[in-house]
């Protein structure tokens, strides 16, 4: 079923990993799985960039007991490849034991700086860009936010996912968000199944993209950054996708300065969405949106085949 | 339907087919039906009106209080601060008037039978499904699948509505007072759908019987559903309906939209005696 939230505070910042947390905390019971956050903090001025990596699975932690020297092994050996291609650690941040957050400068071209780092075996980068900042775990909205010290986080908007684990497996590469490779900044979440996966995969990957997972919702990631690629801005790219991306669906896309969603044109995936003047949320489910507004506000369903896009 | 005849109903279109099946027999007397009460429903008094805070009820203790109150005979229940979550109000099988002062979210008042509820904000999906008698009136906007299988009452939405409204509705009547998504009508047995505002695309598609009222454009018609003619008892209908609920047609009832099945594949219930040979 999964269930999937957006927000976006217009003009300002707002503690959105407590936003984000509470607004997924209420949906858990649409996916107990794993939780998922997309969070647009500080934009990186110039040549900084903000990278979150894991070296291991969660469920690795339980694999024997050199698993932490391996994981050391991974650590070290991203950190030597950034060295080798010139790009400056200006702080390091252990998430978990398994998962690091960097900031780090760097002129040269970051797609081939990240497939050099993903190169190394079992390690995964889950996201690198200017503002976004990808976190995802096994276990509900509170266990992640509380594990990755994600209250107080400060920015302009979020994206967040609960997975209930249908078509591939329960790990942190399989949960939500997606980002969209090699598009810094541009994540999704979805709920629905998509029939042309297999064929949209073979099609991108012809085109060089890289998946990481079996996830379909993968593909609309994918899928998005390539039309971006392709000259199409972010709606233009979403609108496309109604057309092209067949199956149900409901799915909110992120990107530096915006948050769009986009519903198929069966409408069989629900969305809720609240929109004033400073401020968007969207939810699988009002409940989520209540979390964070207890007063009594007007909510409504967005429409078949309908694409909105919301600046910061 | 007690000042309706069959002549004028049969007029107005509300059931013209003729069928035949299982589906067809009667299980109770209609002049049975104006007096039937569920053994377990609650005898009530409506001028006994109770309230109470649910902000930090969940679902199960809130309908628990309905009941509660229900049982020491209380007739007028407030439910404030619902807070969107699901299945409020449900089965209730006697008359009552309840008010939830806030939002519903999924499954809201469905399975009823005689309530008169009215929810000042918002509905989730599939509120109201397989009503069959009582009033659901909602101030604001109501989500995908509003009314699903409605067998009966009066279910009106003041606000916009999503995808799939009254989708199998086997009787009673659906108004929503602004848009409503695609799909709406589908499968529709019985019954009336009001829709005073613009329509999604495959109106009626597949639709057995009833009437769809459209007051503002159709993006397209569904597979067998076509225009009827307007009567002067639709008009009627139409008019004392919306006046109820304080709504009013954008460009008069008169100049509403009138869509009904071409009955081009309505065969189920032919076919119905010929499966269960087959099975027998």
């Amino acid at each position: 079923m999964c269930g999937i939230a957006g927000l976006i505070h217009r003009g300002k910042k707002s503690d959105i990993g407590t936003e984000m947390t509470a607004m997924l905390q209420a949906l858990k019971h649409r996916g107990p799985d794993s939780t998922g956050y997309a969070l647009y903090g500080p934009e990186q001025k110039g040549n900084k960039y903000v990278m979150r990596f894991k070296v291991a699975e969660q469920e690795d932690l339980g694999k024997g007991f050199d698993i932490t020297d391996i994981m050391a092994e991974r650590k070290k050996a991203v950190d030597a490849r950034l060295k080798e291609m010139d790009a400056k650690v200006t702080e390091r941040e252990k998430a978990t034991e398994y998962s690091y957050r960097y900031l780090f400068t760097y002129d040269g071209d970051v797609k081939k700086l990240i497939d050099y780092v993903e190169d190394i075996d079992d390690v995964e980068i889950l996201s690198v860009g200017k503002a976004l900042e990808l976190i995802k775990d096994l276990g509900d909205a509170t266990r992640v936010s509380d594990q990755y010290n994600l209250k107080g986080f400060k920015g302009t908007h979020a994206i967040g996912h609960t997975r209930m684990a249908t078509e591939s497996d329960v790990d942190i590469r399989s949960a939500h968000p997606y980002w969209a490779y090699p598009f810094s900044d541009v994540s999704v979440v979805h709920n629905g199944q998509l029939t042309n996966y297999w064929i949209g995969r073979r099609e991108l990957e012809r085109r060089g993209h890289r998946f990481m997972s079996n996830c379909d919702s993968e593909l609309i990631a994918v899928y998005l950054a390539d039309r971006m690629d392709r000259g199409d801005d972010l709606e233009e790219a979403m609108r496309r996708s109604i057309d092209e991306l067949d199956g149900v669906f409901t799915y909110v896309v992120a990107t530096a300065d915006a948050l769009g969603m986009a519903k198929d044109t069966m409408a069989a995936k629900p969305m809720v969405l609240y929109e004033s003047k400073d401020f968007i949320a969207m939810a699988s489910e009002e409940v989520a949106i209540r979390s964070i507004f207890p007063h009594e506000i007007d909510t409504f369903d967005p429409y078949d085949g309908e694409v909105r896009v919301w600046r910061a | 339907m007690a000042g309706l005849t069959t002549a004028k109903s049969t007029l107005a279109g509300m059931h013209t087919e003729k069928l035949s099946g299982r589906t067809q027999q009667r299980f109770f007397s209609p002049e049975e039906g104006e007096n039937y009460v569920y053994p377990w429903a609650y005898s009530v008094d409506y001028d006994k009106t109770a309230d109470f805070d649910a902000a930090d009820m969940d679902t199960l203790a809130i309908n628990k209080r309905i009941r509660e109150l229900m049982n020491e005979g209380y007739g007028h229940i407030v439910v404030k601060n619902p807070g969107a979550k699901h299945s409020l109000g449900v089965g209730i099988l006697n008359r009552l008037k309840l008010d939830f002062e806030g939002s519903l979210g999924y499954f809201g008042c469905g399975l009823i039978d005689g309530p008169n509820i009215r929810i000042s904000g918002r509905v989730g999906w599939s509120c109201a499904e397989n009503m069959m008698a009582g009033t659901v009136v909602i101030e604001n906007n109501a989500g995908s699948t509003f009314g699903a299988a409605i067998r009966g009452g009066d279910l009106v939405c003041k606000g916009d509505a999503g995808a799939r409204i009254g989708i199998d509705q086997k009787g009673g009547s659906i108004i929503v007072g602004g848009n409503a998504g695609a799909f709406c009508g589908f499968m529709m047995q019985r019954g009336r759908m009001v829709i005073l505002g613009n329509t999604g695309k495959n109106l009626g598609d597949s639709m057995y019987d009833g009437i769809i009222y459209v007051g503002g454009t159709i993006r397209d018609l569904g597979v067998d559903a076509v225009p009827g003619e307007m009567t002067e008892l639709d008009c009627q209908w139409l008019d004392r309906k919306l006046k109820m609920y304080g709504l009013s047609a954008p460009r008069g009832v008169k100049n509403m939209t009138k869509i009904v099945s071409g009955k081009q594949l309505w065969n189920y219930d032919n076919l119905e005696p010929v499966e269960k040979k087959i099975a027998l």
